[in-house]
Parts: C-alpha cells; structure tokens; sequence
C-alpha cells in the first residue's frame, strides 16, 4: 500500500461515501473560500472530484478538501451570545487614526 | 493528413461514448467527471478535424468530416467504440459497466500521454499546438482512470470480478496501438514526431504499475488483432454513428 495521502484506498459501497467540504482558492485570491460539499470515497477522490465538479469554469488554482466530520462548527442557537457583544465595541476598530496621505492605503 | 484524422476520429468516438454516461453516473461527481473527460476529448477531436480539413480541401470542415463520413471511412481503434459492456451482450442497450469504461479510459489515455508527449515538439507547429493542450487533458484522463482502477481491482469482491472481466476482455483490443496503420508508417516516414515503437515499453511499464496496485492480471493480448485504425471496425460503430450523426444528416443546411 502506498503512504501518498492521495492513493486510491480500497473502494467503498456508494452508500458510505463520506462527506467532504471544498475549498478553492481563486486566481486572485489570498484565502481558500469554501465552495460547496461533495460525496467522495477517499481524500485523492475528493480532490479529483472537486476539480470536476467546482472548478469547470477556471474558478480556481488550488483546491483543499476537508471531511466534513473534521469541521467543527457554531451552533447556530449561540448566535446570539457569540456574535452579538462584539457589535456596541467600536473602539475594536481601527477607525479614530488620522492617516496621512503620503502613507496611501492602508 | 490521414493520421491527424486517425487521432480525431478516435477521440470522437470515445468522446461519444463517454458522453452515454451522462445522467446516468454513478454518482454525480462522477457524472460531472466523466462528462468532463468526454468534453475534453471532443474538444481534441474539433481542433484536430479543423487541422485535417485545412488539408482536405475548400469543401471540407469540421463537421463534414465529423458527420457526413461513415463508418467505413472512420479511422479509430476498435477499441474506443465498443459499447460500455463485456463481449456477450444479448441486446443492444444494456446496462451500462463502469468498469469497463474506466479499463478502457485507462489504456487508452495511457496511450495518448506517450502519443502527445512525441507530437509536442513536432515539426508541424498546428499539431504540436494541439498537443500541448491535449497532454494536459489526457494526463488527467489518465490520473482519474487509474484512480478508478486502483479503487475498483482492490475494492470489494464485485468491483474486482468486473474490473478483471472489463481487463480480459479490452487487453486483446490493445494490440491493434503496436501495429502501425498505413497513416501512421507514412506520418513516421514524414517525420512529425510518431515513434510508435517507443511507446510500447512505458505503456506496458505504467499498465503493470496500475495493475500491480489493483491487484489485476493482464491475460497477455493475443488473437484476433482489430483493425479499427485501418477502416475495418466491429458491428458497434455504425449504431454508434448513426447516432451521432442523425440530426446532421437530417438537418443538412442547418446552422447554429
């Protein structure tokens, strides 16, 4: 057996495909930005098929999948208490500096 | 010349027939992919037609030659046109083997990887342009079919007995690359790049790498050598260009 993360493993019936979310990174992007999801035997599949599936319109020039087990998310019942406090601190932002012009954009 | 239209005759043909998989994957993804494959082959065939009818003369195009020629006159192996299925078929629809389109997606762009790879530096610039897009495609082709045959000969009990029946019954098909067509030898003898003889050892190398992985044996090809690539084809190809070229003969003054 190969040690290439990418090899092929031993196939698996349709039904226990796992899940996988695709990130894809854009020509004139800096970050992966999550695209979509896709059902894929192993982690080489997943790449394979992410690049047929997201990337038929030149969308991109890397590609990383993750299984969608390994994501570990908000709840969504948290929002509040999550999201909510950072919004009445605006001296959280970097907006009371006066910059001068020869710096240019900053 | 003839052996550019042997190169885009295959191609269409087997981009015809990875096309029947369309809506009918296995599993989307897979769907999209092999979709995919089958555009990136008729897309090979398009720019090769265009270059074979440059030379055919003021009436030819692409699609005269794509639609108005008939199976006596296609120059592709044998081997791209047979049906998604083993050799026994009782009807002429039958379900559809994954495993063999992917066995023979596999020895056919295995092929075509070392094919390109000589016409990249061709003397004839429009068809080392045409290779140079084209090995990119096939490479994939190429890494997506091993992938399958890999996962199917060392999956389970099922994936394996259909991958080696698909394998025993499309190694005897791949003589017909060794043996050079009258376009080919004439093509070699001009000096475009072709060197079919230094093909067969890298091809047989990467076919026993696959194998090796997928824990599949290939029965040593010997028999009835096909004949695809000199005019003579199975009973397959006139149902499959039938097909393909009914709405053109239909339609014959239509435009898009």
């Amino acid at each position: 057996m190969s040690t290439d993360p990418q090899a092929p493993k031993p196939l698996k019936p349709l039904s226990e495909w796992p899940l996988w979310e695709v990130f894809v990174r854009s020509k004139q992007g800096l970050e992966h930005k999550h695209c979509g999801s896709l059902h894929a035997s192993d982690a080489g599949h997943a790449l394979r098929l992410a690049r047929d599936v997201y990337t038929r319109r030149q969308e991109g020039v890397s590609i990383w999948v993750v299984p969608s087990s390994a994501i570990t998310a908000s709840e969504p019942n948290d929002k509040a208490e999550f999201f909510d406090p950072s919004g009445d601190k605006i001296y959280r932002h970097p907006t009371f500096y006066a910059i001068p012009d020869d710096v240019g954009h900053m | 010349m003839a052996y550019v239209l042997q190169l885009a005759d295959t191609a269409l043909v087997l981009g015809q027939r990875n096309a029947e998989w369309c809506g009918h994957g296995p599993a989307l993804e897979e769907d999209i992919a092999l979709a995919n494959n089958s555009l990136d082959l008729i897309g090979q065939a398009r720019m090769l037609y265009s270059l074979a009818a440059l030379q055919a003369g003021p009436q030819a195009s692409e699609d005269s030659l794509a639609y108005w020629r008939g199976p006596e006159a296609f120059r592709n192996y044998t081997m791209v046109e047979l049906p998604h299925h083993g050799p026994m078929a009782p009807s002429a629809r039958q379900d559809r083997d994954f495993a063999t389109t992917m066995v023979r997606n596999f020895l056919f762009s295995n092929l075509m990887v070392g094919v390109w790879a000589q016409l990249e530096p061709s003397p004839d610039a429009q068809l080392a342009a045409i290779a140079a897009k084209a090995i990119k495609e096939t490479r994939y082709h190429l890494r997506h079919a091993h992938d399958w045959v890999v996962r199917m000969g060392d999956g389970t009990d099922t994936s394996h007995a259909r991958a080696q029946a698909a394998l025993d019954h499309l190694m005897p098909y791949t003589q017909e690359f060794w043996r050079p067509s009258a376009a080919e030898q004439s093509a070699m003898d001009f000096g475009i790049g072709l060197d079919l003889g230094a093909l067969q050892a890298p091809w047989q190398q990467q076919l026993s790498a696959t194998l090796d992985l997928a824990q599949l044996q290939a029965s040593p090809a010997t028999g009835f050598v096909s004949g695809g690539k000199n005019g003579i084809h199975s009973e397959h190809l006139s149902y499959l260009l039938g097909d393909m070229q009914s709405l053109a003969r239909a339609h014959p003054q239509a435009v898009w």
